[in-house]
């Protein structure tokens, strides 16, 4: 069984209608891509599965559907979502931040140890944890907001850009990271990138997005040889 | 001399009630950027409730608790059953169904118990504390039951998940819903906190100025007055502007301008605020990256 599958998702802003029957499935432990160029849907795609969104068709996580749920349902199930921009609480503390990402858990007394394993992940963070947020740059603050998304202990993670507006240095070292989370901590990734090559190098499976469409799927790998692909996305 | 620092100490006393009420229009300012301008009628209604209560014989804390107790149900309620409709309308629209609360507060509260002017017990001796002569037991318990209020907010909003969700979800909804939080019942909760710290200020206020429907009618403006000049968005500001206010109306009322015009220092200060710096005392000016 899929850890979480899609069929058919259409989404809406008001009238413009931006995702036009997208479909994909994902096993547990793996780490999956959506690509696509500048408003094919990607983000909608996950907004659409958190329940950010208006949308119709079917979302299954773990054979359940989840479509039509409120978002803070959804994430009690064990979703943590990484917007598009960061999400931020700019007033609150780097620590503060990071406690409001358990905050829906039951077991508080982990959270100290959470905290202290996230924190092995992004030492900046715990040097800067009684800092403001919205005093941090722009890659310490990613770096909370994936940060935020692990204090949930999620089964699986949705990632918005995670390279975006980064110097290549911290996507590495970004990248890196979420490898090993999903190594060790066994958390199934859905990565949305437009940095296509980064996205095919960490994921195992792709899926191409073209004006709210699937277009293409498959391996990483067969992805990276398709000839359109490595036209139009990897530029070589 | 004698005479000033009475005053003084006086406006201390009312600048406390100012502040509880400031700090219940900071709390719905802050959790969803309006303003209630029915706070004032909430909190008269509540103390009458309070009145009835002891009045059939509950002794005075019982019925305070009982009262505030209420008055944070009843915030909900008008949260989850009057806001919540109108969350995305315009904010004229949300301002007429606030002034609309006001006036069905008002005179329902009339209606139930008349416009008769009533007494209001006080919970504090007659006789003046510590043997001083300038304020009485009800002025300076009040001030205490001022800084109690205060503190305990601090801790509830420092310390615990709780506070840090309601102060999460208020600057950042979206992001508050991705961690899990339900922030609907949130802004409930803000409506429901501000509506028992206002029965609070309606109790301490209503041995001074009596029990009538149109008790808070100043009262308010003077909140507006302190909740402005703190910044409305800052609770430890709107504290401040309350006994600002307060000592202010009461000096210059005593020894300046006489006591028919005390209301006019509140509205001169809410447009001396407005026109010269809007953002108050201590709060957050907005700077926008373009």
């Amino acid at each position: 069984m899929a850890l979480l599958e899609a069929s058919a998702l259409h989404a809406s802003y008001g009238q413009t209608r931006v995702l036009h029957g997208v479909s994909f499935a994902m096993e547990e432990g793996t780490i999956t891509t959506l690509l696509g160029a500048n408003g094919a849907g990607k983000t909608t795609t996950l907004r659409a599965l958190c329940g950010m969104v208006r949308t119709e068709g079917e979302v299954r996580f773990n054979g359940a559907r989840i479509d039509g749920r409120a978002t803070e349902d959804i994430v009690r199930l064990g979703i943590a979502h990484v917007p598009d921009g960061r999400g931020t609480f700019l007033n609150l503390t780097t620590e503060e931040n990071l406690r409001l990402g358990a905050y829906s858990r039951k077991d508080r007394g982990a959270v100290e140890e959470d905290l202290e394993r996230v924190y092995g992940y992004f030492p900046r963070l715990k040097e800067r944890h009684a800092q403001q947020a919205g005093t941090l740059s722009g890659g310490e603050q990613q770096m909370l907001a994936v940060s935020r998304g692990l204090m949930l202990r999620p089964k699986l993670m949705l990632l918005d850009e995670p390279s975006f507006g980064l110097s290549p240095l911290i996507v590495k070292e970004l990248f890196g990271i979420l490898r090993a989370v999903n190594e060790r901590e066994r958390v199934s990734l859905l990565v949305v990138e437009q940095n296509a090559a980064m996205a095919l190098d960490l994921a195992d499976h792709a899926y191409l997005i073209e004006t709210g469409r699937v277009v293409l799927s498959g391996t990483a790998d067969d992805i990276k040889r398709d000839d359109a692909v490595r036209r139009s996305y990897l530029g070589y | 001399m004698d005479a000033f620092i009475h005053q003084v100490l006086a406006g201390l006393a009312t600048g406390g009630i100012y502040a509880s009420l400031a700090l219940a229009l900071v709390m719905i300012y802050k959790a969803t950027n309006h303003l209630n301008f029915a706070q004032g009628e909430m909190a008269m209604f509540s103390t009458y409730l309070a009145w009835t209560m002891v009045n059939a014989g509950m002794g005075y804390w019982p019925a305070f608790l009982l009262t505030v107790l209420l008055a944070f149900v009843l915030g909900v309620v008008i949260e989850r059953v009057i806001i919540r409709p109108i969350e995305n309308a315009p904010v004229l629209a949300v301002v007429v169904v606030f002034i609309g609360l006001l006036v069905i507060f008002n005179s329902v509260t009339g209606w139930i118990y008349t416009y008769t002017i009533k007494t209001f017990p006080s919970p504090f001796p007659k006789e003046p504390l510590f043997g001083q002569k300038y304020m009485s037991s009800h002025e300076i318990g009040a001030i205490g039951v001022t800084l109690v209020v205060v503190l305990l907010l601090y801790a509830f909003f420092r310390f615990t998940p709780l506070g840090l969700a309601m102060r999460a979800a208020a600057q950042n909804p979206e992001s508050a819903r991705l961690v899990g939080i339900r922030v609907g019942w949130m802004l409930a909760l803000g409506w429901g906190l501000a509506a028992a710290i206002g029965g609070v200020g309606g109790m301490m206020v209503a041995p001074i100025v009596y029990l009538d429907p149109n008790m808070m009618g100043g009262v308010l403006l003077y909140a507006f007055a302190a909740a402005l000049v703190g910044g409305i968005d800052n609770p430890g500001g709107a504290v401040f502007g309350g006994f600002l206010v307060g000592v202010l109306e009461n000096v210059l009322g005593a020894f300046v301008i006489g006591n028919e015009l005390k209301l006019a220092v509140a509205l001169v200060l809410i447009i001396g605020v407005l026109v010269v710096r809007p953002s108050g005392f201590f709060g957050k000016v907005l700077v926008t990256r373009v």
